[in-house]
C-alpha cells in the first residue's frame, strides 16, 4: 500500500489508552474508544475515575460530576452517558436534560457510552442497563441534578476568581456571568478551576423552573445525525487497533453441538492469507489479513459435530426440533397452567353466560434483524491486561462476565462500548449470542490483536429470538354484547426462563405481560401460563411480551365485540368508563384519524377499506392505535397509522415522533412479513432474502399525537409498538370476514 | 490493481473476487461503508460507481478496476451531496445510522441521474432497508430534493 493508504486508516484507528495530544477532529472520530481519563493532556477538565476513587467515603452513583462531564477551553462538553445510543436519541435526550440544568446549549455536547463502573449505575433502582424504555425515566432527575451541580462548580470557581459572592452570579448558555461588575468568562474559561473543587450536595442544588425550559421539551436537533448521515459515526464493527486480524467463524448448525474433528484443517491452513484455525466452543474460527480471507476459509472448514452427551443440561437444539410441529404441540398440551392474574369468577361467569367464545392464537418467533452483524475486537497488552470492544446494552454485566471467562481482574479489562447500529434487546447478556468470547480467546492464541466479524449467516443462528406463543382464549358476554369474563391461558416459555433456562418459582412476568396489567373494566378474569420449554434461544425484543400479547388479547378483544354485535370502538370506551386518562387517549386517536370510522368504506382511490383499533399500556406509557387497511393483489396494505400516546412527559417531541415511526415499522414487520421458522433444528431463513423485515415500500403513513397527561414518566422506544398489530388485525378481520389469529398475516390468502 | 476512490488512486492487492466492500473498509480504511449481508439484500454498503449506486459487498473488486469509485467519506465534495446531506439532517432521518451511508448514496445516485424522480422512480431506487423504520423521513427528505 502506498503511505497515504496507511495514514488513511490510521485516521481511523481505535488509539491506544494512553494520553495523546491528538486533533478534534480525530478525537471526535475515535472517541468511541477511548477510556475515561484517556484525555488528560488536550482538554479543560479530565474526566477523574482516578481522583473520584481515592474519595474514601461511599457515593451516591450519577451525583460526581467530574466522572460524567469535561468541559473543554472551547466550551464544549464531553459527557459519558450511562446509557448506550443505539438509535433512540438517548445521547441527545440527555444533552437536553443536562444541558438544561447547566446552562449549555445541547448542541455543545459530543456524547459517548461511559466504561463501566459504580458512577453510571444511576437508575432508580441502582444498576445500569439500557433496555426496557428505561433510559430517560429512570434518570431523569438525577440527571438534572448533575448537570445543575456542573453548573454550580463553575459558578463558585468564577466567585473564587473574581473575588465575589456566589450569589451575585448568573448563567447564559455557557458563561458565568457577574452583573454588578459586567464581568463574564466562559464555562472553558472556568472548567479548570471548578473540576478541583468540591461536588455540591446534589439532593440540595435547585433546579429550573419546567416553565423556563429551553431545550427540554423542544424538538431539538439529534446531536449525531449529521455524522450518522456522512459515514463518521463509529460502531463496533468499525473498530481498528494497529497489528490487527480478522477472524470469521463457523457455528455449530445447532445450539449445543461441538467439535467433533476437521476434515481439512491442514489444507484450510495454507489458504493465503490465513494465519490459524481455531477450535473454540461450539463454533471454529479462521483469523486472516482480512475478513473476507477468513469467511470464505472458514466455510471451506469440513466439521465433524458432536452432539452434547446425556448427561448435558445446556440449552440444546435437536435435530427434530420444528416451528410447525412444535406450535401444533404446544396447543394440545394439556393444563390450566399457572394463574399470574385473577380477579372474580371466570369458570362460573363464562358457565352462566348466554354467549361465550373460545379461539385460539399464536404468534411467531422473530430475529432482532438490527442491521449492524455482532462484532467483538479483542486486544491484550504485553502486561497481559485486556482491552475489549463489544456492543452491549449494560457494560457492567459484560465486565464481569468476561472477568469470569478469562480470570482476569476487572481492573485489567477495559471494556468500550461504541454506538449500536440497531439493537431492539439484542445485545443483553445472553449465553452464546455474542462473539466476544471467541474474540477473546482468538487474540489469545495468535498473540495479535482479532476482530471477529460474525456474517449475517452466523449472527441468524446465534441470534436469540422473540418467543412464541400459543394462547387459549374463553370470554364471556352479557345480554348488551359487554364482556364480563375473559380468560387466557398462554402455552409458552418467556424470554426470562428461556435465558435462565428453567422455569423460576415465580412465573416470568415478560411471558405474559400485555394479556396481564390490561386497563379494561371486566368483572371476571384469568391470565395463566402453561409453560412449555422450547428448544430455541430466547431473548428480549422490542416491547417484549407486550409485543405478542397485546396483539392477542386485544384481537380476541374484537372477537367478543364481533360476537355481541358491539362496535370495538365504542365497547372499549364502555369498558374504560371511569378511566378519564384512558377514555381521553382513545378519544384522542380517533379525534387524530378523523372520527372513528370501521368502515368498510370505499377510499378515494376506489380501494375497500377498514379501521381496527386497539390500545396498549406497554412500559409505563399509555398508547392507542387506529390502523386503515386494504387488500391488494391478495396482501394486505397498511395505508395509514395514528398513534396516540401518553407517556406523562417527555424530553424531545420531535425524538418521539421518530420513536413511534420506529415502533410502527417493526410492528407492521412482525405483523406483516416477519417470522423466524425452524426445520430439523435449523433456521429456514439466515439471511435477509428468506427472512423479510419490513421494506420501504409496505411503511404506513404515521400520525402522532403526544398527550403529556402530567402522569408519572414512561417510557418511550417501546410502547408505541405493541398496539400495531392488534390494530392492523382487526381492520383485516372487519374487511375480509377472515378472522386474523395469528401473524405474520403474508401466511394468510385473502380475495383481492 | 489499482482502485480510484473519493477522487484518488490506490492500490491494492488482493484475489480478484474480493468484495470492493472490504477492501474498502480493511485496506482503506473507509469505515462509513457498512457490511450488513453479504448478499446485496439490505443495501447498507451502497456506493457510487461511475455514478451508479452498487452494492459493494456482492461487487468484485477486478469489476472496478479503473472505474470512479465514491463513497460516503466524500459525499460532501459536490453541491448534490452537500444538498442531500442538509435533507438528512433537516429531516432528522437517522436513528441508528447504520444504513444511513448506503441510503444517502442511494439517494445521491438518483438523484444524479434524475434530479426530479418520480415517485416510483424513487421507489425502485431506494429499496434499501432500515430496521429502524426511517422510511417516512428519508421519503420526505427526497421529495424534497426532487422539488428543487
Amino acid at each position: 500500500m502506498m503511505d497515504s493508504e496507511h495514514a488513511s486508516v490510521r485516521d481511523n484507528l481505535f488509539p491506544d489508552n494512553k494520553p495523546v495530544n491528538i486533533s478534534r477532529r480525530k478525537f471526535l472520530l475515535a472517541s468511541a474508544g477511548i477510556m475515561a481519563g484517556a484525555l488528560v493532556i488536550s482538554f479543560g477538565i479530565p474526566i477523574q475515575p482516578a481522583r473520584a476513587a481515592q474519595m474514601p467515603k461511599p457515593f451516591v452513583p450519577g451525583t460526581r460530576v467530574p466522572a460524567f462531564l469535561e468541559i473543554r477551553p472551547d466550551n464544549t462538553a464531553r459527557l459519558l452517558s450511562p446509557f448506550i445510543e443505539g438509535g433512540q436519541g438517548i445521547f441527545t435526550a440527555l444533552a437536553q436534560i443536562i444541558g438544561e440544568e447547566l446552562d449549555l446549549d445541547p448542541a455543545q455536547f459530543v456524547v459517548e457510552n461511559a466504561p463501566p463502573g459504580d458512577d453510571y449505575k444511576v437508575m432508580e433502582k441502582g444498576g445500569r442497563f439500557t433496555g426496557g424504555s428505561n433510559s430517560v425515566r429512570s434518570s431523569y432527575t438525577t440527571m438534572r441534578k448533575l448537570g445543575a451541580a456542573g453548573r454550580l462548580m463553575l459558578m463558585q470557581a468564577a466567585a473564587n476568581e473574581w473575588k465575589v459572592p456566589v450569589q451575585q452570579l448568573t448563567t447564559e448558555p455557557g458563561k458565568v456571568i457577574h452583573q454588578p461588575s459586567g464581568r463574564s468568562a466562559t464555562y472553558g474559561e472556568l472548567a479548570t478551576a471548578a473540576v478541583a473543587l468540591p461536588v455540591p450536595d446534589t439532593d440540595a442544588v435547585a433546579l429550573r423552573d419546567p416553565a423556563q425550559f429551553r431545550w427540554i421539551g423542544k424538538p431539538v436537533q439529534r446531536i449525531d445525525v449529521r455524522d450518522k448521515s456522512t459515514g463518521k459515526a463509529m460502531y463496533t464493527i468499525d473498530a481498528r487497533v494497529e497489528n490487527m486480524l480478522y477472524a470469521a467463524v463457523q457455528h455449530a448448525p445447532r445450539l449445543g453441538l461441538e467439535v467433533g474433528s476437521l476434515r481439512n484443517e491442514a489444507h484450510v491452513r495454507q489458504i493465503k492469507g490465513v494465519h490459524a484455525v481455531e477450535w473454540l466452543s461450539g463454533a471454529v474460527a479462521v483469523v486472516a489479513d482480512r475478513w473476507w480471507i477468513a469467511k470464505r476459509a472458514v466455510e471451506a472448514l469440513q466439521v465433524d459435530w458432536l452432539e452434547p452427551g446425556p448427561q448435558s443440561t445446556a440449552r440444546y437444539m435437536s435435530a427434530e426440533f420444528s416451528t410447525e410441529a412444535f406450535v401444533k404441540h404446544l396447543g394440545e398440551l394439556p393444563g390450566e397452567g399457572e394463574t399470574a392474574e385473577t380477579k372474580g369468577d371466570v369458570g362460573s361467569a363464562i358457565s352462566g353466560a348466554g354467549k361465550t367464545v373460545s379461539a385460539v392464537y399464536h404468534t411467531q418467533n422473530l430475529n432482532h434483524a438490527q442491521l449492524e452483524p455482532p462484532s467483538a475486537l479483542a486486544r491484550f497488552d504485553d502486561a497481559g491486561n485486556l482491552e475489549v470492544w463489544l456492543p452491549n446494552q449494560a457494560p457492567d454485566l459484560f465486565l464481569a462476565d468476561i472477568a469470569r471467562q478469562t480470570g482476569l481482574d476487572p481492573s485489567r479489562i477495559k471494556l468500550h462500548s461504541p454506538l449500536l447500529g440497531g439493537f431492539f434487546g439484542r445485545h443483553f447478556l445472553y449465553p452464546n449470542a455474542s462473539p466476544y468470547p471467541q474474540a477473546i480467546q482468538l487474540a489469545k492464541a495468535v498473540g495479535r490483536p482479532v476482530k471477529v466479524i460474525w456474517s449475517r449467516e452466523e449472527e441468524f443462528l446465534r441470534d436469540v429470538l422473540r418467543p412464541l406463543a400459543v394462547v387459549r382464549f374463553r370470554g364471556a358476554l352479557d345480554a348488551q354484547g359487554t364482556p364480563v369474563a375473559i380468560e387466557a391461558i398462554s402455552v409458552t416459555e418467556g424470554p426470562t426462563e428461556g435465558i435462565a433456562n428453567k422455569h423460576g418459582a415465580q412465573l416470568d412476568p415478560t411471558a405474559l405481560e400485555g394479556l396481564t396489567g390490561k386497563r379494561y373494566d371486566i368483572p371476571h378474569k384469568r391470565i395463566a401460563q402453561l409453560y412449555q420449554q422450547t428448544h430455541v434461544a430466547l431473548g428480549y425484543w422490542r416491547s417484549v411480551g407486550n409485543s405478542i400479547n397485546d396483539f392477542l388479547y386485544e384481537a380476541f378483544l374484537d372477537e367478543l365485540a364481533d360476537t355481541g354485535q358491539v362496535d370495538p370502538y365504542e365497547m372499549r370506551l364502555k369498558l374504560l368508563r371511569g378511566n378519564d386518562r384512558l377514555t381521553h387517549l382513545l378519544q384522542e386517536v380517533a379525534a387524530l384519524s378523523g372520527g372513528w370510522k370501521r368502515g368498510p368504506f370505499t377510499a378515494e382511490d376506489g380501494s375497500r377499506r377498514a379501521r381496527g383499533v386497539a390500545m396498549a399500556s406497554p412500559f409505563g406509557t399509555e398508547t392507542a392505535v387506529i390502523a386503515e387497511v386494504s387488500i391488494e393483489h391478495g396482501k394486505v396494505r397498511v395505508h395509514d397509522i395514528w398513534q396516540a400516546i401518553d407517556p406523562g412527559s417527555i424530553v424531545n417531541p420531535a425524538i418521539v415522533d421518530a420513536q413511534v415511526n420506529s415502533a410502527v415499522a417493526l410492528g407492521l414487520s412482525q405483523t406483516l412479513v416477519e417470522q423466524a421458522v425452524y426445520k430439523n433444528g435449523m433456521p429456514v431463513a439466515r439471511n435477509y432474502d428468506l427472512y423479510r423485515i419490513l421494506p420501504p415500500d409496505l411503511m404506513a403513513k404515521v400520525h402522532v399525537k403526544v398527550i403529556e397527561s402530567g402522569a408519572k414518566m414512561g417510557g418511550i422506544g417501546e410502547p408505541p409498538l405493541p398496539a400495531v398489530a392488534p390494530a392492523v388485525a382487526n381492520a383485516v378481520s372487519h374487511l375480509t370476514g377472515q378472522r386474523i389469529r395469528s401473524m405474520p398475516l403474508s401466511t394468510y390468502t385473502f380475495d383481492t | 490493481m489499482e482502485l480510484k476512490i473519493n477522487g484518488s488512486t490506490h492500490q491494492v492487492d488482493a484475489a480478484p473476487e474480493t468484495p470492493l466492500l472490504w477492501l474498502i473498509r480493511e485496506d482503506l480504511g473507509l469505515t462509513g461503508t457498512k457490511f450488513g449481508c453479504g448478499l446485496a439484500q439490505c443495501g447498507a454498503c451502497t456506493v457510487m460507481v461511475d455514478g451508479m449506486a452498487v452494492r459493494s459487498c456482492v461487487t468484485p473488486v477486478e469489476g472496478v478496476v479503473g472505474r470512479e469509485i465514491r463513497t460516503i467519506e466524500s459525499i460532501e465534495s459536490d453541491a448534490l451531496g452537500q444538498r442531500v446531506v442538509a435533507a438528512w439532517v433537516k429531516h432528522q432521518v437517522a436513528q441508528c445510522g447504520y444504513c444511513q451511508s448506503g441510503q444517502v448514496m442511494a439517494a445521491t445516485a438518483l438523484l444524479q441521474r434524475t434530479p426530479r424522480p418520480t415517485d416510483a422512480e424513487i421507489a425502485a431506487a431506494m429499496t434499501n432497508l432500515c430496521r429502524c423504520g426511517t422510511y417516512n423521513a428519508i421519503k420526505t427528505a427526497i421529495h424534497e430534493l426532487a422539488a428543487g
